[in-house]
């Protein structure tokens, strides 16, 4: 049996004697899932290197390793979490705190949030929206054909849910914390559910730690709709050890009119790999993907965007930026897809990435995918070093080399930051890029692991 | 767009092939099918050394263990290989002596061409090497060059008369193990053109390489290769068409081109085979692998293709950039129609210090047609200093034609600039009105924009075949003045 | 040679022109001023045939034919020319082949032979000499990286090659130095025949300096508001559009 099939049997293996611990927890329509998602995962395995949107990404150091468990959340010590304060001190948002992507606490597992919003464990979700989930749960994830989305279905037990009704505008943004910690190395999974109804404006914070020097390995799918004339922002801070793997799955799928967002920011993490999948599913639809990625030694930051133009007059962007430094790799494949009759699309994509030593590498991958006429579609990369008459101008004006170096690199950066709308947070991540930039972050912010 | 636009554009993009005719000529085939045997029966047929039918019989053993690649963005009927003629050849005498052994049929084809196998007859200043269904035909000023010391023969004659070189070289750009396609021709091709380019010399013509597929249910298998030894020059040109037939027929080539030091090669082609009926009906599936390796310090080799036929078409003409300062270039226009398929871009191995690659790549899709751009730039680790400029245009007339680019991107040195950009709209109405406005007709206006969309690639072209190609582009006045 | 009548015309809903009416005889140069805005390029687009703008209403006449019937090649070689405002820019097309074909199509109306290569560069030579543009122009792509004012002599250019009997000339006058406008001035009047006509639309007194107009018109929110004499332009240059704003306004509210 080929290595391929051994490791499909492993996970496959995980699941069974697993599933009854999790479907014990877990809501029967979303149990319902289960079984088709693990025959498709056993179809398509885990991703390799042959499979194109894996091209320059291996999985094998963490897919390989034997995790001892998966994590399901029971009585914990959840100590460590409930002490985690955010360190960026004037953001202003509701806040939640989760546990390996878990509700930690007993109680108040779904609360309600001002303009009737609610917030809170999928699971518990289930009972009082079982209506919203049935309309929603694994509609835009189901034919993705990455092996790990079905994974998920088959085996996450729980994540976050968000219900915003219709014509709610919330000013303050939600943040969730996501933090990771065990006392062994585990394989996480977890699965969260947006809704975002008619004519409604939120923007969702979400930032990911580690507290703990285990291996971790997260495999988290998200699935968000955005209705009809909605604004939906999604700012993603990444920032996690180099022993932790990171794979997130994002799934957008927008209604006529609406703007949606993401950003991921990957500040620090062994492997990540996010997947953002921009479905734009209705007249007049704007998508917006950002991301930026600064990785040293041997870390590992893989972008795929898909973006999906299914009706006419939609307008799509994306822009990924990211500087290489040390062993560091890194990889950007998007896609942009128009259709046979999405008519008046204008889409666009650029990548860029500047390389700071001979060992960094970077491999890009911008496609364009077009079946109809009436299109305006471009996309550019580069891959490159500071611009030298930059440096020279800068230079010329008296500023040392490394300074001029450093504020260049501080702008390439800062085009995507400048796409955050919300001002302290904005602030706080050209700070921290700021710090990373100058290796005074070889570490994660308020991270109590030392994982050099 | 409005109604009639539309049916000007369908006009404008519905140019008659004009080379669909077929010659009555005296053939000598072996059966259908592929095994063993048959690559051994062709080897017998030409003649060949032993160490030839070893390479070949290496080839197809490796072959039988490969499948049809699947990534391009194509869809491919199944071929049955088993129902394709892999061996036919014009009759003719043990050696045409003169030009009037050849059989009058074939001259008048090639005359109905615009090849005249008559050297006093044709264009001044270019040589051809015309190569019908399996074998070469004539080469026409063989004698002039060699004056120089250049070889331009068949490739046959030049396994006979030149094996030393043909050994040193062949296989070491394109070895038999490449891919299916190049696999499948190592096994059983028939014949080509081969040309060596002395130390120090300046080819003064223009070399090229007409093909002409004639017979029914025949594949069309040839090799070429092309040495440029040190601080020469040369420019060839291939060109290529093709009967009208009903069915597919399989055309799968290998071009090698090596470049030593401080040599430079221009390759061109118009590749016009025909694209099979309005309803994607017939038409040559043209499954290419071409490739050079600049081997030398700063040799350069330039790729120039005007891709108009083919119903399927997969190839990227590539480049090795192994020497120092060496310089990789791809110029290419490819257009769809109707039910046509293309699959085409490039790549460029960056593997030599301060080496440098252009690509240009103009997409035009039409009807029903689909077009993909795929090229991949890649800088090794020690390639310190290397440059790559990557421009992509797709340009859509109609709106059930696709344009789709895949460029992979992959840089291992930290010295390296790399960019692309691309590209994809229609025509803009504001250039048709503006040049309505000058008295342009739709349709000429179109046509001027389409050559001008173009034009950076048309004008790598030698003068004689730009001309020629702009033609083909169904474009009626560039070229003429300015 | 030119009547409008009750023109109205609407873009994507909005009504840009309001009812226009206007007279261009045989010989006339009618000066066309207005506050930004007001629809003076809209309504040179819609004599040139654009199709994003919609007629509502009225009729346009040139040369006793229904212009509005016309495509805009057909007016083109019916004798209209539009100098745009803002040129077009098209990659690749060398401005020789451009006007060859151009020059070519208008003889072929006429039902001329086309011109041989030389006899046609020769025709370039001396109309470049005629508006003073740099000949290398002539051998770039149309528009193509040309500067502001570059792109505006290159439009009178192509009005000398194509001799118009109705020129439109949309502010062919901004962008340009000193020298420019003078040498353009110089152009349009000489390429002038006494039979044919120019509407010139201008922001400036001083091009109509040089370009001496019949009659001046304002048009001002769709409408044209006041026609008068060429005293007219030179009080505009004085005093702005605002004693005309209010008059309207004031009218309008009576
Ligand atoms: N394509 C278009 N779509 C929508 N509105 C348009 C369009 N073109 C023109 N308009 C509007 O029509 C009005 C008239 O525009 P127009 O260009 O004719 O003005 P103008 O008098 O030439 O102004 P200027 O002196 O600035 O050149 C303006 O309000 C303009 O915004
Ligand atoms: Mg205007």
């Amino acid at each position: 049996m080929s290595a391929l099939n051994e490791r499909t049997e492993r996970y496959y293996t995980l699941y069974k004697d697993n599933i009854k611990r999790i479907s014990e927890s877990s809501s029967p329509y979303i149990n319902s899932f289960r079984e088709a998602a693990i025959g498709r995962f056993n179809e398509l395995g885990i991703p390799t290197k042959k499979n194109e949107t894996y091209k320059y990404t291996s999985l094998d150091t963490f897919f390989n390793h034997d995790f001892k468990s998966c994590f399901i959340p029971v009585a914990q010590d959840f100590v460590k979490a409930e002490e985690f304060r955010c360190d960026v001190t004037d953001l202003d948002a509701h806040g939640i705190v989760l546990l390996n992507g878990f509700y930690p606490t007993i109680h108040d597992k779904l609360r309600e949030l001002p303009g009737g919003i609610w917030i809170g464990s999928l699971n518990e979700a289930a009972k009082k929206f079982s209506k919203k989930i049935e309309m929603h749960y694994g509609k835009y994830a189901e034919d993705d054909k990455d092996g790990l989305v079905h994974l998920n279905t088959a085996m996450a037990s729980d994540g976050v849910f968000i219900y915003v009704p219709e014509d709610v505008v919330l000013k303050k943004p939600i943040q969730i914390v996501n933090l990771v910690q065990s006392d062994e190395d585990i394989f996480n999974q977890h699965r969260n559910l947006i809704i975002v109804e008619k004519n409604a404006d939120v923007t969702l914070i979400v930032c990911d730690h580690t507290l703990s020097p285990q291996k971790f390995l997260t495999n988290g799918v998200t699935e968000i709709y955005v209705g009809e004339n909605s604004h939906f922002d999604i700012i993603r801070v990444q920032n996690e050890h180099n022993n932790a793997g990171k794979i997130t799955h994002t799934f957008i799928h927008q209604e006529r009119n609406s703007v949606a967002s993401s950003n991921n920011i990957t500040l620090h993490g062994g492997l990540v790999r996010n997947s953002t999948h921009h479905y734009l599913g209705g007249e007049g639809a704007e998508s917006y993907s950002y991301g930026l990625y600064l990785a040293d030694k041997f870390q590992h930051v893989d972008n795929y965007v898909n973006v999906n133009h299914a009706f006419p007059n939609c307008t799509s962007n994306q822009l990924f930026k990211g500087v290489l430094d040390d062993m560091a790799t890194g990889a950007f494949n998007g896609r942009i897809f128009v259709r046979k009759d999405a008519q008046g699309t204008l889409a666009y994509q650029k990548n860029s990435s500047i390389l700071l030593t001979d060992d960094a590498k970077m491999d890009t991958k911008p496609q364009l995918e077009i079946y109809a006429d009436d299109v305006r579609c471009s996309h550019g990369a580069t891959v490159g070093q500071l611009d030298e008459n930059a440096l020279f101008y800068l230079q010329s004006r008296g500023i040392n080399k490394r300074e001029a170096r450093l504020m260049l690199m501080f702008g390439f950066a800062h085009d995507v930051i400048q796409n955050i709308k919300v001002e302290a947070l904005r602030e706080r991540m050209d700070n921290l890029v700021m710090q990373r930039l100058k290796g005074e972050l070889s570490r994660c912010a308020s991270c109590m692991v030392k994982c050099g | 767009m409005g109604k009639d636009k539309d049916k000007i554009i369908s006009e404008v993009t519905s140019g008659e092939y004009k080379y669909g005719f077929y010659s009555d000529i005296e053939m000598e085939q072996i059966p259908k099918g592929l095994s063993e045997d048959v690559v051994r029966i062709i080897s017998k047929k030409k003649n060949e050394p032993d160490w030839l039918l070893e390479f070949r019989l290496k080839a197809f053993r490796h072959w039988q263990t490969m499948k049809m690649p699947e990534w391009a963005n194509l869809i491919i009927p199944k071929i049955n290989y088993q129902d394709i003629i892999f061996y036919s050849a014009p009759k003719q005498k043990a050696k045409y002596e003169s030009i009037d052994d050849i059989d009058p049929e074939l001259k008048k084809t090639f005359d109905k061409l615009g090849i005249p196998l008559e050297e006093q007859k044709h264009l001044a200043g270019v040589a051809v090497d015309a190569v019908m269904d399996s074998v070469s035909v004539k080469t026409t000023f063989r004698e002039t060059l060699a004056e120089s010391g250049i070889i331009f023969c068949s490739f046959s004659d030049a396994v006979k008369e030149y094996p030393d070189l043909v050994k040193r070289y062949m296989g070491t750009v394109v070895p038999y193990t490449d891919n299916f396609f190049a696999s499948l021709n190592s096994a059983v091709f028939s014949d080509g053109s081969f040309c060596y380019i002395p130390k120090g010399v300046r080819c003064p013509m223009e070399l090229s390489t007409y093909f002409r597929i004639n017979a029914a249910s025949t594949g069309q298998f040839e090799r070429t290769l092309l040495v440029a030894d040190e601080e020469s020059y040369v420019s060839y040109l291939e060109g290529c068409t093709a009967p009208m037939r009903d069915e597919n027929q399989l055309h799968a080539a290998i071009v090698e081109i090596i470049a030593e030091n401080n040599a430079e090669v221009k390759y061109s082609t118009v590749q016009n085979w025909y694209p099979g009926d309005k309803n994607g009906k017939g038409g040559i599936f043209n499954f290419v692998t071409k490739r050079g390796l600049c081997r030398g310090e700063n040799s350069k080799i330039s790729w120039t293709q005007i891709e108009t036929g083919s119903a399927i078409t997969w190839k990227y003409p590539s480049c090795i950039l192994k020497g120092d300062n060496s310089t990789g270039e791809f110029y290419s226009v490819a257009v769809v129609n109707n039910h046509q398929q293309a699959d085409t871009g490039t790549k460029m191995i960056h593997i030599g210090k301060n080496t440098k690659s252009t690509i240009v790549s103009k997409g035009i899709s039409a009807g029903q047609g689909q077009n993909s751009y795929r090229g991949l730039v890649k800088v090794l680790k020690n390639a310190m200093g290397a440059r790559n400029y990557s421009q992509c245009d797709s340009l859509l007339l109609g709106d059930k034609c696709g344009a789709h680019t895949f460029p992979y991107i992959e840089v291992d040195n930290q010295t390296a600039i790399v960019e692309h950009e691309a590209t994809t709209s229609k025509i803009g109405e504001d250039q048709i009105f503006y040049c309505n406005q000058r008295g342009i007709s739709t349709e000429g206006a179109i046509g001027l924009i389409v050559n001008g969309y173009a034009r950076e690639v048309i004008n790598k072209l030698p003068m004689e075949f730009a001309v020629e190609a702009q033609k083909l582009l169904q474009i009626s006045l560039e070229g003429s003045v300015g | 040679m030119l009547a409008i009548e009750n023109l109205k015309v609407e873009i994507d809903g909005k009504k840009i022109l309001k009812g226009i009416s206007l007279e261009v005889k045989a010989g006339e140069i009618h000066a066309i001023m207005g506050p930004n805005g007001s629809g003076k390029s809209t309504l040179a687009a819609v004599l040139a045939g654009r199709e994003f703008a919609m007629v509502t209403e009225g009729t346009v006449t040139y040369m006793g034919k229904n212009l509005l019937d016309m495509p805009p090649e057909e007016r083109s070689k019916e004798g209209i020319f539009l100098g745009f405002q803002y040129p077009i820019e098209i990659p690749g097309v060398s401005m020789v082949n451009f006007m060859k074909t151009a020059v070519n199509e208008h003889r072929k109306h006429k039902g001329l032979e086309p011109l041989s290569a030389s006899d046609f560069l020769k025709m370039m030579r001396d109309k470049k000499e005629l508006v003073e543009i740099d000949s290398k122009l002539a051998n770039r792509s149309v528009n193509e990286g040309f500067s502001g004012g570059e792109k505006k002599k290159n439009e009178i250019f192509q009005m000398a090659m194509l001799e118009p009997e109705l020129a439109i000339l949309d502010e062919t006058d901004s962008g340009l130095d000193i020298d420019a406008l003078r040498i353009v001035a110089n152009g349009v009047n000489r390429i002038k025949r006494p039979d044919t006509s120019a509407i010139v639309i201008t922001h400036y007194q001083r091009l109509l300096d040089f370009i001496v107009p019949d009659v001046v018109h304002v048009l001002y929110d769709g409408r044209i508001v006041k026609t008068a004499g060429k005293e007219l332009a030179h009080e505009l240059e004085k005093k702005g559009y605002d004693w005309i704003k209010k008059e309207v306004d004031k009218n309008n509210l009576s």
